[in-house]
């Protein structure tokens, strides 16, 4: 496929997951897309938003057909850096091409024309989801009768992108990343499990981190030895070491800055970036999240309502910031659940 | 609800297939009987987050907003019609909405609870209590009533923005009143337009 940047990449494979039953005129397929370190693996007990998605749930694997792809650049089946370059026979590492979240959407795309459906009943997915929400959005709002941007925003901000550089910086750092080429060899495992625990620091808040850890110590006696004493310690640690067996490093090189270039505006007016979508909107932000803070969900509100298009805003009252789109799941299914009644009773 | 007397008046005055902003619009009852009734696109603004749920599970448009700011996004005419039922008299500049209103919708209807009815003045006058009535059931230090009118001042304040009243009606209960409505009506609707 043709890439943003102008760069070729190829053969690409597309590994995605179908929850649910296609009807028979193809109008009840929902695309889901994951987040930063998401996989296609969206239902079922064992799927990241299982509490969301799924039989009987707010979006109910019975009445719809649901997708989800991992995304290009990622690492658990779609074409990314750790897969083999077929120049070379060896993996790419950085020799990966720049993507963008554009790039991510194209796949998309393919594979809905591949799957013979021409319109989405809906495209939904929260922080780096919702981009590709808004892309599609953006890109093909003549394939998609409703939206549901999640914990998102227009564009990444300096303090987004800061907070992704010095994840960034924490792998380059780790002498065992050199340059990316440490397939076959000792990865950097440190320098990712780092990034990840700035990351989990970002997707939490001041009120959800007192609750879940207070000042609680997981050892009878404090040594200062520099080992993890308090519980939020032993929870960052454990959280880093677990992400590193499943998670390339490259591909968070990758994807992370895929996520740092967003800026559906790029060129566009406020005014005029959804002149042509006819699809309903919902858009969803937590009063808690001060990593995608809720201003960033009414300025693409606002980009509905200069746009003309039909939206509705809800500011969901949750202490878990960024991570409540993973965890307000009750308000989330009262809001959804409703949301997709009214798009599929609607007009095709 | 589509037994309301004001509910059956809007649908009177707003022509089918309008587009109708509702500033303050609770549950969505009133949008969504115009909806089945007149075919409107509706877009509504309301600041209770449990009230968007309940308007969305009705597959109602709604945003999550302050009325006091969340008109300035929209451009001059981008509605037929905005309409402001039982809110203005809550929010904390009724001018400024009220104006920001007219701006953005063609034409606006305005719904108030009209506090010189009577049973309101005899409250003051006899009781020489503020009153808590059928109307008006709040207790002074719980209620969401900021700015309290007459339909009297609400007409002048027509007048001195040079606003034309194209329509009016009045009611007590669930009746129209044609009759001193500043005394024995506890509502007033007004069908507004620029002059």
């Amino acid at each position: 496929m043709l890439l943003e940047s102008g760069e070729k990449l190829g053969p690409v494979t597309l590994a995605y997951e179908t929850f649910g039953e296609l009807n028979a005129d193809k109008t009840n397929s929902i695309l889901v897309c994951h987040a930063l370190t998401g996989d296609s693996h969206v239902a079922e007990p064992d799927g990241w938003w299982s509490d969301l998605i799924g039989f009987g749930k707010g979006i109910d694997t019975d009445k719809y057909q649901v997708i989800c792809s991992n995304v290009v650049g990622g690492c658990r089946g779609t074409t990314g850096p750790s897969s083999i370059n077929p120049k070379t026979g060896k993996p790419y590492g950085t020799d990966f091409p720049l993507v963008t979240i554009g790039d991510m959407v194209n796949a998309q795309r393919y594979l809905i024309d591949h799957l013979g459906i021409k319109k989405l009943l809906s495209v939904v997915g929260g922080s780096m989801g919702g981009m590709q929400v808004l892309q599609w959005m953006v890109s093909y709002p003549e394939r998609i009768r409703s939206a549901v941007p999640i914990a998102t925003t227009l564009k990444h901000t300096p303090q987004q992108i800061a907070f992704n550089e010095v994840g960034r910086q924490a792998v380059m750092a780790d002498p065992d990343w050199q340059k990316g080429n440490y397939y076959g060899k000792t990865i950097p495992a440190k320098g990712l499990a780092i990034a990840r625990m700035i990351g989990h620091i970002t997707y939490m808040s001041d009120v959800s981190m007192a609750e879940k850890f207070g000042r609680k110590f997981r050892v009878d006696k404090t040594q200062f030895k520099f080992q993890p004493e308090f519980e939020v310690e032993g929870y960052l640690r454990n959280r880093g070491d677990s992400f590193v067996r499943r998670f390339d490093a490259n591909s968070y090189l990758y994807v992370t800055k895929a996520i740092d270039y967003f800026n559906i505006l790029n060129g566009h007016e406020l005014s005029n970036v959804f002149k042509r979508l006819k699809a309903k909107v919902l858009v969803i932000a937590f009063k808690s999240d001060w990593l995608y803070p809720t201003y960033q969900s009414q300025e693409i509100v606002k980009a509905c309502k200069l746009g003309g298009v039909e939206a509705s805003y809800c500011e969901v009252n949750s202490t878990y910031g960024h991570d409540a789109f993973l965890l307000e799941t009750e308000q989330e299914t009262a809001l959804i659940s409703n949301f997709l009644k009214g798009v599929s009773n609607g007009e095709v | 609800m589509a037994n309301k007397v004001d509910y059956k008046v809007f649908a009177n005055w707003i022509v089918n297939g309008a587009s109708v902003l509702d500033l303050g619009c609770g549950d969505g009852e009133l949008i969504s009987f115009l909806t089945k009734t007149k075919g409107i696109r509706a877009q509504g603004i309301e600041l209770n987050e449990q009230a968007i749920v309940r308007c969305v599970s009705a597959g109602l448009s709604v945003i999550q907003q302050d009325i006091d700011t969340g008109l300035s996004e929209y451009g001059d005419n981008s509605f037929d019609y905005v309409i402001i039922n039982q809110t203005i008299q809550q929010v904390k500049k009724p001018d400024f909405g009220l104006q920001e209103a007219m701006r953005v919708g063609r034409k606006v209807i305005v719904g108030i609870p009209n506090f010189a009815h009577y049973k309101a003045r005899a409250s003051i006058f006899f009781r020489g209590r503020v009153p808590v009535t059928q109307s008006l059931p709040f207790q002074w230090y719980d209620t969401p009533n900021l700015h309290f009118l007459s339909l009297l001042d609400f007409k002048d304040y027509c007048k001195n923005k040079s606003i034309t009243i194209e329509r009016a009606f009045y009611k007590s209960g669930n009746r129209q009143v044609k009759l001193l409505p500043n005394l024995l009506a506890e509502f007033g609707y007004f069908l507004l337009s620029k002059t």
